[in-house]
């Protein structure tokens, strides 16, 4: 009863090596993250202290229950540092390497850059232009093939959203052009 | 049977040409976003949301628990045919599952998958047919220090049964009930954390921050590994869904006992991923031929495939019940609750009874559909894979900016799912769970009104979680789940024997 003859295979032409060297190592993030928390611990607790975190004749004031959550934030990144900075002397274990950084970002900063031309130049001329060059320079995919899937998707996603079901999304001068 | 007859009400809720068109997109939908890499269960019902906005509650809870069936069902395709789980709940599919399409016997391997996956959902449903109108019913008595008491059962029990280091749970909890607390506080009406920003007026909105968290995030994540992959296609024949649903009564033990486990730990904040690898090592550690397991059997299919639907499904009782998730993906259609308008909590069953039998109703019917659909269509969602990801990545980042500005026309919350994308990357790199976070974040505000609500009504004084039998209990037992870890130790050590035998290690991936 074999019906498994046919294979599918898809390639992954850029793929990250296995041997790329690591950039951080995953204790020096957990100690970064472990400070920073700590810092958001410590403005909003400051906030809520002086918005009022005592207990008055009606129960907690607003700043109560949020004042001792930035406590409760405070000490489990406290010891999350300690725990992170005891451990960092044993091997470390790898964030990122090279090649996955290099990829990882191949995604971060387009996607960076569409959400700023979104803000200037409306959303769905920012969707093509995130669709079709990602397509074309990080997947190496044919021009014409980038363009086309960009365009159809887009409006569909225009037909969707802005004609049937009315949910505005932000737009921009090009849209303006088309009086819409 | 009161049950019975609302239950039958909601199948005529139901039974509408436009529901039942909606239960197919919502399941397609589901599959597919459960078979592609990089997406799941949790990102596809977050991200596809903002399509139901504009729908009625009925229709559009259909939908999304139909993206919810979907993609569980969708998760085992990849596994079998791919060694790829789609899904951590998958992985324990794989371990027979791979083999078994390796040796020709793909399609037997799916069927039994599917099939497993619709009697585990079906067990589970039947509880909450029963179960959740009993506890609804009874929550109707509860007032806010109740309330509060079993919120901080949930918040407890994941910290002390939580797999993750104590601290890190601790962390991503207090975080999401912080951010929680943003903008404008509901009891006074006083502002605070907001720094005079106007776009922190209205809050960090939940649905931004999980479209962020599980959308964006998971996309760095894929990235980041290799994307080839070869398999097997496969189409499935009656004659191999006949000659494997001929055999199931022969696997009833095995089938019930993860049902079992399932209902267990989905009610429980244990989950999915934990249910479906004790279902697969207890049914290796009662057959005959444990031996054999690892290398085809299908019984290695069926125990994890089964446990895990339960659990998923079991996870909407407590949400349905009580108002509160009982994993990450309940506490997103929560998230949508609220936005539809509805209140969740026990007042529910009273105020919405179309909504919620519809909803159960649905459950029903959304498994049936869903088996029949995905034994149909494998073929045609196994090459999707096909597609690249380069072209699916950038569409499905498209889809979450939609998705987070629709929820409040505002640019600031497609700058903030970017943030939350960073934040969510970052944690499951270092391990800082994300459900304590999610649930945390749609809890936080309701939570601290049912305490100071207490407060106000006993003055302040803190014995009101002590006051009757009810209240006392759940609080004690709060605190002691909270600090189980530690209890557990001191009971091993005066030699209270550690479950010596019967219990799987707790800790498999």
């Amino acid at each position: 009863m074999s019906q498994t003859d046919i294979e599918i295979v898809v390639d992954d032409p850029t793929a990250p090596e296995d041997d790329s060297p690591s950039v951080v190592s995953s204790g020096t993030i957990e100690i970064v993250v472990c400070l920073l928390l700590l810092a958001l611990a410590v403005t909003l607790g400051y906030d809520n202290w002086r918005t009022g975190a005592s207990w008055d004749a009606t129960g907690p004031e607003p700043g109560y229950f949020p004042f001792y959550l930035s406590i409760i934030l405070g000490g489990g990144s406290l010891y999350g540092l300690v725990a992170a900075l005891v451990a960092h002397r044993k091997a470390a274990e790898i964030f990122v390497t090279r090649a996955q950084g290099r990829r990882v970002l191949a995604v971060f900063v387009p996607t960076l850059l569409f959400c700023l031309v979104t803000q200037f130049l409306g959303l769905y001329v920012a969707s093509f232009l995130l669709i079709s060059g990602f397509m074309r320079f990080v997947g190496k995919i044919a021009l014409w093939k980038s363009l086309l899937t960009a365009f159809v998707f887009t409006a569909i996603m225009f037909v969707t959203f802005d004609i049937a079901f009315d949910v505005i999304m932000p737009k921009g001068p090009l849209e303006a052009a088309f009086g819409r | 049977m009161e049950a019975f007859g609302l239950l039958l009400h909601g199948f005529a809720v139901l039974l509408t040409w436009k529901t039942l068109v909606l239960m197919m997109v919502g399941l397609m939908l589901g599959i597919f976003v459960g078979v592609l890499p990089g997406l799941g269960g949790p990102n596809g019902v977050a991200i596809l949301l903002p399509l139901t906005f504009t729908m009625d509650p009925t229709s559009a809870i259909v939908m999304l628990s139909c993206i919810y069936w979907g993609a569980l069902f969708g998760g085992a395709i990849t596994s079998i045919l791919f060694n790829i789980p789609g899904e951590a709940w998958s992985v324990a599919t794989t371990f027979d599952g791979y083999p078994m399409a390796q040796q020709g016997r793909a399609a037997e391997a799916l069927t039994a998958a599917f099939t497993s996956s619709f009697i585990g959902s079906l067990v589970a449903v039947l509880l909450i047919t029963f179960l959740a109108p009993m506890i609804s019913s009874f929550a109707l008595k509860f007032g806010p220090p109740e309330f509060f008491a079993v919120y901080l059962l949930t918040f407890c029990s994941f910290v002390g049964l939580g797999r993750e280091a104590k601290h890190k749970t601790v962390i991503s909890m207090s975080l999401g009930l912080l951010l929680a607390g943003i903008g404008m506080d509901t009891v006074s009406g006083n502002l605070r954390m907001t720094f005079g920003s106007a776009e922190l007026l209205r809050g960090i909105n939940f649905l931004v921050a999980v479209i962020g968290l599980f959308g964006i995030s998971e996309i760095l994540l894929t990235m980041e590994e290799r994307l080839a992959l070869r398999g097997h296609a496969a189409s499935i024949s009656l004659r191999v869904v006949l000659s494997v649903w001929k055999d199931l009564p022969k696997y009833w033990v095995t089938l019930l006992r993860s049902s079992f486990i399932g209902c267990w730990l989905g009610i429980t904040p244990g989950g999915a991923i934990a249910a479906s690898f004790m279902g697969y090592n207890l049914a290796k550690r009662f057959s005959k031929d444990p031996e054999s397991f690892g290398k085809g059997r299908i019984e290695g299919v069926f125990a994890p495939e089964t446990a895990a639907h339960a659990s998923g499904t079991a996870a909407l009782l407590p949400m349905l019940a009580l108002g509160i998730p009982g994993s990450g993906t309940a506490a997103i259609l929560l998230g949508g609750l609220m936005v539809w308008g509805l209140n969740p909590g026990p007042l529910l069953f009273v105020e919405h009874k179309d909504f919620v039998w519809g909803l159960i109703a649905s459950m029903y019917l959304g498994n049936v559909v869903g088996l029949v659909l995905v034994l149909t269509t494998v073929p045609v969602f196994a090459s999707i894979l096909r597609v690249p990801f380069a072209a699916v990545a950038p569409m499905i980042v498209v889809s979450c900016a939609i998705g987070a500005y629709a929820i409040q026309n505002a640019m600031f919350d497609i700058w903030l799912m970017l943030g939350f994308g960073i934040v969510g990357y970052v944690f499951k790199k270092i391990g800082i769970p994300l459900a304590p976070f999610t649930l945390a974040l749609v809890l936080g505000n309701r939570a601290e009104d049912a305490f100071r609500l207490s407060m106000i009504g006993s003055g302040g004084n803190l014995g009101v979680f002590w006051s009757n039998g009810l209240v006392g209990s759940i609080t004690t037992l709060a605190i002691v789940l909270l600090f189980w870890p530690v209890i557990d130790g001191l009971l091993a050590r005066v030699g209270w024997g550690r479950r010596s035998k019967g219990m799987p290690p707790r800790k498999v991936n």
